[in-house]
């Protein structure tokens, strides 16, 4: 399909998000608070992530790296 | 060439039986189609349920109808989930349905133009015409739908003759000549013996179903029987037993265990076996199996009963029905039953059959004692299709509407499945359901369509299953290939659009050729 600019793109892509979740149907009204419910708990998410994520991932590195840098010690300890 | 997707019913046969069987698929649409379909249903629901709560708090008006205040405690009367669904997703979507017709329906009509200030609760009409927007959903097969005055000359003289109103049923005093005429015109079309008209097409079904069948009888019906056929097996009182659609294993594993066993508790045998099926499937356009079902009738001592409600006129080399597309003696199918709404473009239904079954009904079915008989400008409507179906009034029109829509119905069919939509049933039938699944894009495509001046019928739950939601498009030879062709274009517009070519198949774009042989000519 050839858009004539961004803006077509873009209003396509709000078409078909109303026809897949099926609010087309709706009121405006009812859109309207689909739509804020939807992208507030997608926002929710990505803070979540954006604060929570980075930690969990260098605690788990940490601790899996504890692991094997203890399992090269005692087989240093057993080799000595 | 995804193959694991589709459910293509090959069935080894003789001859001609095999080849009009060899394209009958029902492809499945891919696992995000079923999931996307059910979070629409489910977001709607959900909001059914926030509206509902708001209604029955108050802060919303009511428009439907509802209990009085004085009845809140008997039980309740509309909280089942149809006036749930009514209520919140029907009455949102209904301008696509119910549509005023203000012309004729041949291949172009006019419709009405109508809008909405509540979202659908009322509607106004704004005095505006659409005018010339093409019609693929009328029922009008062979393109009788028409009002040409030369060709309805003759129903303006039997009118003249006869007048419009019977006002008798056939039993008492309805009973005119023009009857008799056109009763021996289609038992000689079909090639039985004998044959008896009925003034509507659904009664036909289910009041004769009844006089044929009763208690103690057991009724085989396929599993996507329409409702008149569903209901007449109801009324009769016999027992009613579903087998899977058109598949002879379990119509066959049936038969067996029906036979072995009998009655349920009693166990004596049954009165009469009859096999309800019907000749083109009008949701799925699926043709149904004449030939293996004929041999399993004679095996195991069954009667069979065909309702060839689409297929009649519309399918075979001379538009004789199933039966002769699937060359089959006529005498083999005990109640040949059909209609004349489709592709006569007139209304009505008859039984055909053996002149003992024919003259039982005369007396013994409800629609013959208490109907009031077919109309006579009506009759002969049907007298003069009919003739020019079979030739008799010496022209070579009927046989050219065959052929005219035997070749748009492979042509549409070719084309849609090249540009890669899921279409549903067999490549002859002039029935074509396109799936679109999604509760919004079915709305939307109604919609879409009706801008670019095309008419179409969309159907959903409860008519089908509540994930298969479809557009079903009737094809007639009256459309032209310009028609056709200016359809598509917009069908491949619209489809980009919504993404609706869900097909996961590649199909070549040259069609079959060689199938035009197997026409013969009177």
């Amino acid at each position: 399909m050839n858009f004539k600019s961004f803006r077509e793109y873009l209003s396509w892509l709000y078409y078909q998000y109303l026809l897949i979740t099926g609010i087309y149907v709706l009121e405006p009204w009812e859109k309207s608070i689909f739509s804020s419910i939807l992208f507030s708990a997608i926002g929710m998410v990505i803070y979540t992530s954006y604060v929570f994520v980075p930690i969990h991932v260098r605690l788990a590195l940490e601790f899996f790296s504890g692991i094997f840098g203890g399992q090269s010690e005692s087989t240093m300890a057993l080799i000595n | 060439l995804l193959l694991e997707g589709i459910n293509l019913k090959n069935v080894p046969g003789t001859g001609i039986a095999s080849r009009q069987h060899k394209q009958e698929s029902f492809e499945q649409a891919p696992m995000y189609v079923a999931v996307m379909t059910y979070l629409g249903f489910g977001i709607v629901t959900l909001f059914g349920y926030f509206r509902d709560f708001l209604r029955a708090v108050g802060l919303e008006k009511c428009n439907l109808a509802q209990e009085r205040v004085e009845q809140k405690d008997f039980v309740p009367l509309y909280q089942d989930f149809e006036n749930f669904y009514n209520r919140n997703l029907y009455m949102r979507v209904r301008d696509n349905w119910n549509r005023p017709v203000c012309s004729l329906p041949g291949p172009v009509f006019d419709l009405m133009e109508r809008v909405s200030d509540d979202y659908n609760w009322t509607f106004r009409l704004t005095g505006r015409t659409l005018h010339n927007a093409i019609n693929m959903g009328s029922y009008n097969y062979l393109g009788f739908a028409e009002n040409n005055a030369d060709f309805l000359k003759t129903v303006a003289d039997k009118t003249q003759q006869y007048g419009v109103g019977v006002c008798s049923t056939r039993q008492e005093m309805g009973t005119l000549s023009i009857h008799e005429e056109l009763e021996q015109l289609v038992a000689s079309f079909l090639r039985v013996e004998s044959s008896m008209t009925f003034g509507m097409g659904f009664a036909t079904n289910s009041m004769n179903i009844p006089a044929i069948v009763g208690k103690g009888g057991l009724i085989l019906s396929d599993e996507l029987n329409h409702t008149s056929l569903i209901l007449g097996a109801r009324l009769s009182g016999a027992t009613i037993r579903v087998f899977k659609h058109n598949n002879m294993h379990s119509l066959e594993k049936m038969l067996r265990e029906a036979v072995c066993s009998g009655q349920p508790r009693t166990h004596r045998p049954w009165k009469k076996i009859l096999i309800m099926v019907e000749g083109i499937y009008s949701m799925e356009g699926s043709v149904v199996r004449l030939s293996e079902i004929i041999a399993l009738k004679k095996k195991y001592k069954a009667y069979l009963y065909l309702d060839e409600a689409h297929s009649i006129g519309a399918v075979g080399p001379s538009g004789r029905g199933v039966a002769e597309l699937f060359n089959v003696n006529p005498a083999d199918v005990d109640v040949m039953m059909g209609t004349f709404t489709k592709s006569f473009g007139a209304a009505g239904g008859y039984i055909a059959g053996k002149k003992e079954l024919v003259d039982y009904l005369r007396s013994h079915s409800h629609s013959a004692v208490y109907a009031s008989a077919m109309s006579p400008p009506v009759t002969e409507q049907i007298l003069r299709a009919m003739k020019c179906i079979m030739g008799k009034d010496g022209s070579t029109e009927g046989i050219r509407r065959i052929r005219q829509l035997a070749e748009n119905t492979r042509y549409f069919r070719a084309r849609l499945k090249e540009m890669g939509f899921i279409i549903y049933g067999n490549d002859d039938s002039p029935v074509v359901p396109i799936l679109l699944y999604m509760p919004g894009k079915v709305v939307a495509f109604a919609r879409e369509m009706l801008e670019r001046k095309i008419g179409v019928v969309v159907v959903g739950f409860p008519a089908t299953p509540i994930t298969e939601a479809r557009a079903r498009f009737c094809l007639s030879a009256s459309h032209t290939r310009a028609m056709l062709n200016q359809v598509l274009r917009h069908m491949n517009e619209v489809g980009d659009n919504l993404c609706l070519k869900f097909s996961r198949l590649k199909y070549s774009s040259c069609p079959n050729l060689c199938d035009e042989t197997d026409f013969e000519l009177i």
